[in-house]
């Protein structure tokens, strides 16, 4: 009990501490304390600035020099590493009462050594609260600084940072910007100081004003572009976003200026994407005469929109053989009959070459308006884009579903889209049988279309190829 | 044309990358910038520098170099027969925003994916340039994140993964089958054997790693995937097995999950209704549930309800838990570890504290309530020696009791 007669009975101390974040300094007396045997009860831990508790406000007297002094033979004192870890964090916390909470079970941690594994304990669940909300907090700092480029005198890049912590972090932190800006002249300030790295050597500075931190950088533009572009408008999650950045974190992030449009227009944005992809939700046609009735009204896609009629399919609608081509043409559209133009003649040509009865077969075409341009006088054929195909398709389905083919022949890359919902290479395609879901069968082959272009031997060429789909159809009809 | 400003470019490549889900940061291999010549760190945890209203973090650089696409996937924006304006940045430029970004603090690195041009191995090429330019000349210790394209030359992939900290390869949907009809350029086994090759080069890197310390690091953050969810029908079920099996032959890890969304000028072939975003979320928790609390991937499946999909209303270990209430209530104060992770309400931690606690005190169920987020939750599944729920577990309308309120929508 040697220490024991330093202590006088009854006595209290202060201990004024040079900075809110010394936490070598408060290890230090502590451990003098505790070596001596002072109660939690009788020592003060005092801020700079602060007035530390009631009892050491009263006796302002009783200040550092008249701390007891262990004696020499005081054995060491010791502390699980876990306390250590959290203490040090803790102790950069701005709750005034950390210190004299840290001595507490510091004390306690002396007669019981196995303490900070006691999570129930409403003291050491304190402890750990203050470590986490300093931890958060650095975390943040991490995060949330952010850098504004200005020009010294001598020409160099110097990055400088306006940034506002809950708790006394700057210093503790100055160690992970150093690591990851090592080659950059760089400048954190903030209201609790500022730290300075010239590339070699840190320095620490007094606490600055927001006015000290340049206004702006230029690229935080393109910045707050990005932030803009990889926002998802059709999943706006606020509350998730405010939890991980609180708004006063706002005034000093350049992309939190946006936050407020960005919600606004996010509805009308996911609105607009809705709708343009949106079709009427409407009932199959279960006849074709109501099939033909009905894609005269249809405006799903912007072809329907030129002017021109719906040419619908023609033929029995029991018919053992659907043929598909791409769409209406000039004379097909003031006709409103497939397959009647200069294309659709010389099918009927190879048709009855093949031997294949045109009344018996089903024709349609997988787009049901003509697109064009205007070449002076003349509408021009354009082909249907890839979306318009696939629009269309559910008018194509819907005559699949009433005709039931057994075969289906596809004319040409436009039509095999709209039967199989993907690009398909015709040359590759043709000339083997394609199951369908449905169990009917889909031969593809070029659009007649194609022969009138060619001349020459390449037409000779591509005839006596489509000649001899052809002919492998009709022997398919013939097998069934 | 006119030409794209830098900027024009940016807007639109970071919106075509934004359906990616990772942005993940974590988790890789120690380094900083001192004694180098460019800037860069990372420390093991991931740190997200802002978050975007649709609440995801935003930790790394996520751009496409182009947009450009040979391929027609039906559930991409990017598909050859999209609408949207195209763009295309060169390495230099990407490098550059990179650098500018990272100097302010604004990311933890680049995550870059492409549409795939000319042929999947120049693509590949390009984006591995981007990666050499950054680490080669520039230094930079950054987190870098390269999507590689399984079609391309596994040579072209070993050297992203050389550059690289993560990178990844999509399985893009659930099922076979999905794949077949919305992506018909991919292949479902041509995408797992790359991810098979990858993970291949990740253990043998490892290896050399333990016997030679200057041997060359392969993507030290591992590898990851993407899959959607609600453009097939593939139930939760279904995608939890799926997520299962990749896990255990990839060593994945993480498998992202994506709520399809709507795009702007969509595929007619897509289904028009997006699936809830909850749904999403009770995902990410069942694979939680598999990788860290001990369940295997037919107990969560047991969890969901008779369609095969997990509840939306409550989460799936609190589903797991009222289907099998035989388990409950367990005793905090005797449980094995494995047991009291299955209580709903105790996370990994909360089941960390209490065993720690209980060394030293018999608990009651105030230190409990002190130990976890809500008792309310974890109640009618504990005992304590100061608390027993008697009657509550048994209880026909305990979901109804503790399924978050069914709040009345304000008039509009």
């Amino acid at each position: 009990m040697t220490a024991m007669q330093n202590v006088s009975l009854g006595s209290h101390y202060a201990v004024h501490l040079p900075a809110p974040d010394d936490f070598a300094f408060w290890r230090e007396r502590a451990r003098g304390l505790i070596q001596c045997d002072v109660p939690p009860d009788r020592v003060s831990w005092i801020e700079p600035g602060g007035t530390g508790d009631l009892f050491a406000a009263e006796c302002p007297s009783r200040g550092e020099k008249r701390l007891p002094v262990p004696p020499a033979d005081a054995p060491p004192v010791r502390v699980s590493r876990r306390f250590l870890t959290l203490a040090r964090s803790a102790a950069l916390h701005t709750d005034p009462a950390r210190f004299g909470l840290l001595y507490r079970v510091l004390w306690r941690l002396q007669r019981n050594p196995r303490t900070m594994e006691d999570k129930a304990d409403p003291e050491v669940r304190r402890i750990e609260e203050l470590a986490k909300s300093v931890r958060r907090d650095a975390h943040k700092m991490h995060a949330f600084v952010r850098f504004r480029e200005v020009q010294e005198e001598d020409g160099t890049p110097h990055f400088v940072a306006w940034f506002e912590p809950d708790h006394h972090i700057v210093r503790a932190e100055a160690g992970f910007f150093m690591r990851r800006f090592a080659n950059m002249r760089w400048s954190i300030l903030t209201p609790r100081g500022s730290i300075h790295w010239d590339g070699e050597v840190m320095r620490e500075g007094p606490s600055a004003k927001a006015e000290d931190a340049p206004g702006g950088d230029p690229v935080e533009d393109l910045w707050r572009s990005y932030y803009a572009s990889i926002f998802n408008p059709a999943r706006l999650k606020v509350s998730a976003m405010l939890s991980e950045m609180p708004k006063k974190y706002w005034k000093n992030l350049p992309e939190a200026e946006l936050i407020p449009q960005l919600i606004a227009g996010a509805q009308a944005r996911e609105a607009a994407m809705v709708k343009a992809g949106a079709r009427e939700e409407r009932a199959r046609p279960g006849s074709l005469a109501e099939i033909a009735q009905a894609i005269a009204a249809c405006r799903d896609c912007p072809i329907a929109d030129c002017g021109t009629r719906a040419v619908a399919g023609e033929g029995p609608q029991q018919a053992a053989l659907m043929i598909v081509g791409e769409q209406p043409g000039d004379q097909e559209d003031l006709a409103g009959r497939p397959f009647i133009g200069p294309a659709g003649q010389l099918l009927d040509e190879y048709l009855t070459r093949a031997g294949i009865d045109r009344s018996a077969a089903y024709l349609t075409n997988v787009v049901k308006h003509f697109k064009f341009t205007w070449k002076g006088k003349h509408r021009l054929h354009q082909s249907p884009a890839a979306k318009e195909i696939d629009t269309c398709r559910w008018w194509l389905d819907a005559e699949r579903a009433i005709v039931k083919p057994r075969i289906v022949l596809a004319l040409g890359a436009s039509a095999a889209r709209g039967m199989l919902g993907r690009t398909v290479s015709v040359t590759r395609e043709r000339g083997r049988a394609i199951r369908l879901d449905d169990g009917a069968e889909l031969r593809v082959t070029v659009h007649p279309s194609y022969l009138l272009r060619l001349d020459g031997t390449a037409r000779e060429e591509q005839a006596r190829l489509f000649a001899a789909d052809l002919t492998a159809v009709r022997e398919r009809l013939k097998a069934g | 044309m006119v030409q794209q400003t830098l900027r024009q470019k940016l807007e639109i490549l970071a919106d075509a990358a934004k359906y990616d889900a990772s942005c993940a940061s974590s988790g890789t291999a120690k380094k900083n910038s001192l004694g180098g010549k460019g800037v860069g760190s990372t420390e093991g945890m991931g740190i997200c520098h802002a978050y975007a209203p649709d609440g995801r973090c935003i930790s790394l650089l996520k751009i496409l170099l182009t947009n450009h696409c040979i391929f027609d996937c039906h559930y991409c924006i990017n598909r050859k027969s999209s609408n949207v304006v195209r763009a295309r940045f060169t390495p230099q430029e990407v490098v550059d925003l990179t650098l500018n970004f990272y100097r302010r603090n604004y990311i933890e690195g680049l995550f870059l994916s492409s549409g795939i041009v000319k042929s999947a191995d120049h693509t590949m090429e390009q984006l591995v340039e981007v990666a050499r330019i950054l680490r080669e000349e520039h230094d930079f210790r950054g987190y870098i994140h390269l999507k590689t394209i399984p079609e391309a030359d596994a040579e072209i992939i070993h050297r992203a993964g050389l550059y690289a900290d993560r990178v990844s390869i999509n399985v893009e949907l659930p099922t076979d089958s999905g794949l077949t009809r919305l992506a018909p350029d991919k292949n479902a086994s041509q995408i797992e054997g790359a991810m098979g090759r990858t993970k291949a080069r990740i253990v043998q890197a490892k290896d050399e790693r333990k016997r030679f310390r200057h041997a060359p690091r392969f993507a030290p953050a591992g590898q990851s995937t993407q899959m959607i969810v609600g453009a097939d029908d593939a139930n939760d079920a279904a995608i939890i097995g799926k997520a299962s099996r990749l896990y255990n032959a990839f060593g994945l890890r993480r498998v992202y999950y994506s709520a399809f969304s709507p795009i702007p000028d969509a595929s007619a072939v897509l289904p028009l209704k997006r699936p809830p975003l909850l749904r999403e979320h009770r995902l990410y928790q069942s694979d939680w549930l598999m990788r860290f609390y001990g369940f295997a991937p037919q107990e969560v499946a047991d969890a969901a309800e008779a369609d095969g999909n997990l509840p939306l209303d409550i989460d799936p270990k609190m589903a797991w838990a009222l289907k099998f209430r035989e388990s409950f209530p367990v005793d905090v104060n005797r449980a094995a570890k494995e047991q009291l992770l299955r209580v709903p309400g105790l996370g990994t931690q909360a089941v960390g504290r209490i065993l720690a606690a209980r060394r030293h005190r018999r608990l009651r169920l105030d230190d409990v309530a002190r130990l976890t987020a809500s008792i309310a939750k974890v109640r009618p599944f504990i005992c304590t020696i100061d608390w027993r729920p008697t009657l509550l577990t048994d209880r026909a309308d305990l979901r109804r009791l503790l399924a978050p309120k069914q709040e009345q929508l304000e008039l509009f």
